[in-house]
């Protein structure tokens, strides 16, 4: 490792790897970030589960005590270091490095085959048109569409996933090639209003369904006795960790690209409460859909409600059927699923290239081409293919889970108790914030969400070693699951053995020691 | 809806949209730091 630079960051090297142009950039594209298609898929059914409007009260005792504290780590250390992940654990503290690449690792695991879902979105938008689905949409998501064979690897592609897929990961690229500002800036300059917008439409047509008020009667109605149990408060933790997209090192790379003299305290609430709030309108416009179609159907709420791609691609197309005027509830609601994952999308990826562009002093189309085509072709090869699917559910569920949560445990843990960053952090945020970071913050940080995200992360530990995940045999679990997240822990391993380039510094942010 | 529904639905939109609300407010009119331009691409 080499640390020929000075303390500060030399001005060549902010120039050379780019900065979002005004601290409103920024937040768009910290808000796109973190607002993905968990708000609008994951969010309406956890709340729905653990207690339904009684769940606002631990979902914000999350937020307060654990999204926002998390969210303002992640802030300090891409600010104060101003490196990837890689580079700014490098810089903290040496031998902690490769924490950043676990980021990395994770980053581009979850690329890969995020990129096939927004394929789906992509495709679901032109269908919506003349609801290509029929009378079956589960059928035809998993027949006439994936094509999904029995469960196993198949070779097998399908055409109708190929080409979204890679028109998707066209565009990606594109905008990552394009850099910071003139990419991913300017991508949520325009997406994230016209998400809002779009969205917002969306719920007002879903308002004035038949049934609506039934189903947001059943999204609100408080069930007390919910806080009383820790599975609520687990889910709630949860939901706040997994939706603002911290821990893994996007927060990080985007707040290395921001002016010094950036109020991010002030920022980080705005990005917080952004995301909170979009998915509560996510809440209200999904359940007042749900509430439609159980009317419909003449059956209760808690027949039809369900998450994910459940409710996405087989639940949405048969709301679709039966609505008045169905195809442009299609058209809104894909088009939100589109515009809001791509913006995710572009996020993690740009984790990925920004990392391999510190290491090795490439350019932005360098590290594009080097990164993103690796990535484009590893996810037709697996995840536009007739066992796609299958492949795609384990991954999702064991990177989430024992990458994304253990990550950030450990993470925490490491700036906290081992490097003991956490004075020096409060006094960089301190020197711009509109908001004092003192003590408080580094007890929640240091102690509380460890402690619950630990919890969280035991939780799952238990469940999925009492009853494997999915009915997929052991040796898919193995290889997808278990594999993949032990795979790149050894990548990490073995990319922070690789040397820094001579003129790369590491020891900027140490002068506010 | 029941009433308690609406209770608790209002409350959710106030704490949390209201929450955006005052951090907006916050950044816009409250922060000293600057809100600086980079005329930069890089």
């Amino acid at each position: 490792m080499s640390s020929a630079g000075s303390a500060a960051v030399p001005e060549h090297d902010e120039a050379h790897r780019g900065s979002f142009s005004s601290r409103r950039v920024f937040i768009l594209a910290a808000v796109g970030s973190a607002v993905g298609l968990g708000n609008i898929w994951r969010f309406p059914y956890v709340a729905y589960e653990n207690g339904g409007g009684t769940f606002i009260l631990p979902y914000l005792v999350a937020l307060l005590t654990a999204g926002l504290p998390f969210l303002l780590l992640d802030y300090a250390l891409g600010h104060k270091y101003r490196g990837s992940a890689p580079l700014t654990f490098a810089r903290m503290f040496r031998r902690s490095e490769g924490v950043g690449w676990w980021q990395v690792g994770i980053c581009a695991v979850i690329a890969i085959y995020y990129a096939a879902v927004v394929a789906w979105a992509l495709s679901y938008t032109f269908f919506s048109v003349n609801q290509s689905w029929g009378d079956d949409p589960e059928g035809f998501l998993f027949g006439e569409y994936l094509r999904a064979g029995d469960l196993g690897v198949s070779a097998s592609l399908v055409p109708g996933v190929v080409i979204p897929l890679a028109v998707v990961w066209l565009v990606v690229l594109v905008i990552m090639a394009l850099g910071v500002q003139k990419g991913i800036g300017a991508t949520a300059v325009v997406f994230i209003p016209l998400l809002l917008v779009v969205f917002g439409f969306l719920v007002v047509r879903a308002l004035f369904l038949p049934g609506a008020m039934t189903g947001l009667d059943a999204l609100f109605s408080p069930n007390w006795s919910a806080l009383t149990q820790t599975s609520v408060w687990a889910a709630a933790f949860g939901q706040i960790f997994f939706s603002l997209s911290v821990g893994f090192g996007i927060m990080i790379t985007y707040s290395s690209y921001v002016a010094k003299k950036t109020d991010m305290t002030g920022s980080a609430l705005v990005v917080g409460f952004s995301n909170s709030s979009f998915e509560l309108l996510a809440g209200v416009g999904v359940f007042a859909v749900l509430g439609f179609l159980a009317q419909a159907s003449a059956v209760r709420v808690d027949e039809v409600v369900t998450e994910g791609l459940g409710l996405a691609f087989v639940a949405f197309p048969a709301i679709i059927n039966e609505a008045p005027a169905g195809a442009l509830i299609g058209l809104l609601f894909f088009g939100s699923l589109l515009l809001a994952g791509l913006t995710s999308l572009v996020s993690v990826m740009e984790v990925v290239i920004s990392a391999f562009r510190d290491k090795f002093e490439l350019t932005r189309v360098r590290a594009t081409l080097f990164v993103g085509v690796p990535a484009a072709v590893v996810s037709l090869l697996f995840f536009s293919t007739t066992s796609g699917v299958y492949v795609l559910d384990i991954v999702d569920y064991f990177i989430n889970r024992f990458g994304i949560l253990l990550a950030a445990v450990v993470s925490m843990l490491v700036v906290a108790w081992v490097a003991r960053a956490l004075p020096g952090l409060t006094r960089h945020m301190n020197l711009t914030g509109s908001i004092r970071l003192g003590r408080w913050w580094s007890v929640l940080v240091a102690v509380v969400i460890p402690v619950m995200l630990g919890f969280v992360l035991v939780r799952e530990f238990l469940a999925v070693v009492q009853a494997p995940y999915g009915d997929y045999p052991s040796w898919m679990l193995w290889l997808f699951g278990w594999g993949v997240v032990i795979g790149v822990v050894v990548f990490a391993a073995l990319a922070s053995r690789i040397k820094w380039r001579p003129a790369t510094s590491l020891t900027v942010g140490e002068e506010e020691r | 809806m029941s009433g308690a529904a609406i209770v608790m639905m209002v409350f959710a939109m106030l704490v949390l949209w209201g929450g955006l609300g005052l951090a907006i407010y916050n950044l816009v009119y409250r922060s000293a730091a600057p809100e600086e331009e980079y005329p930069r691409e890089l």
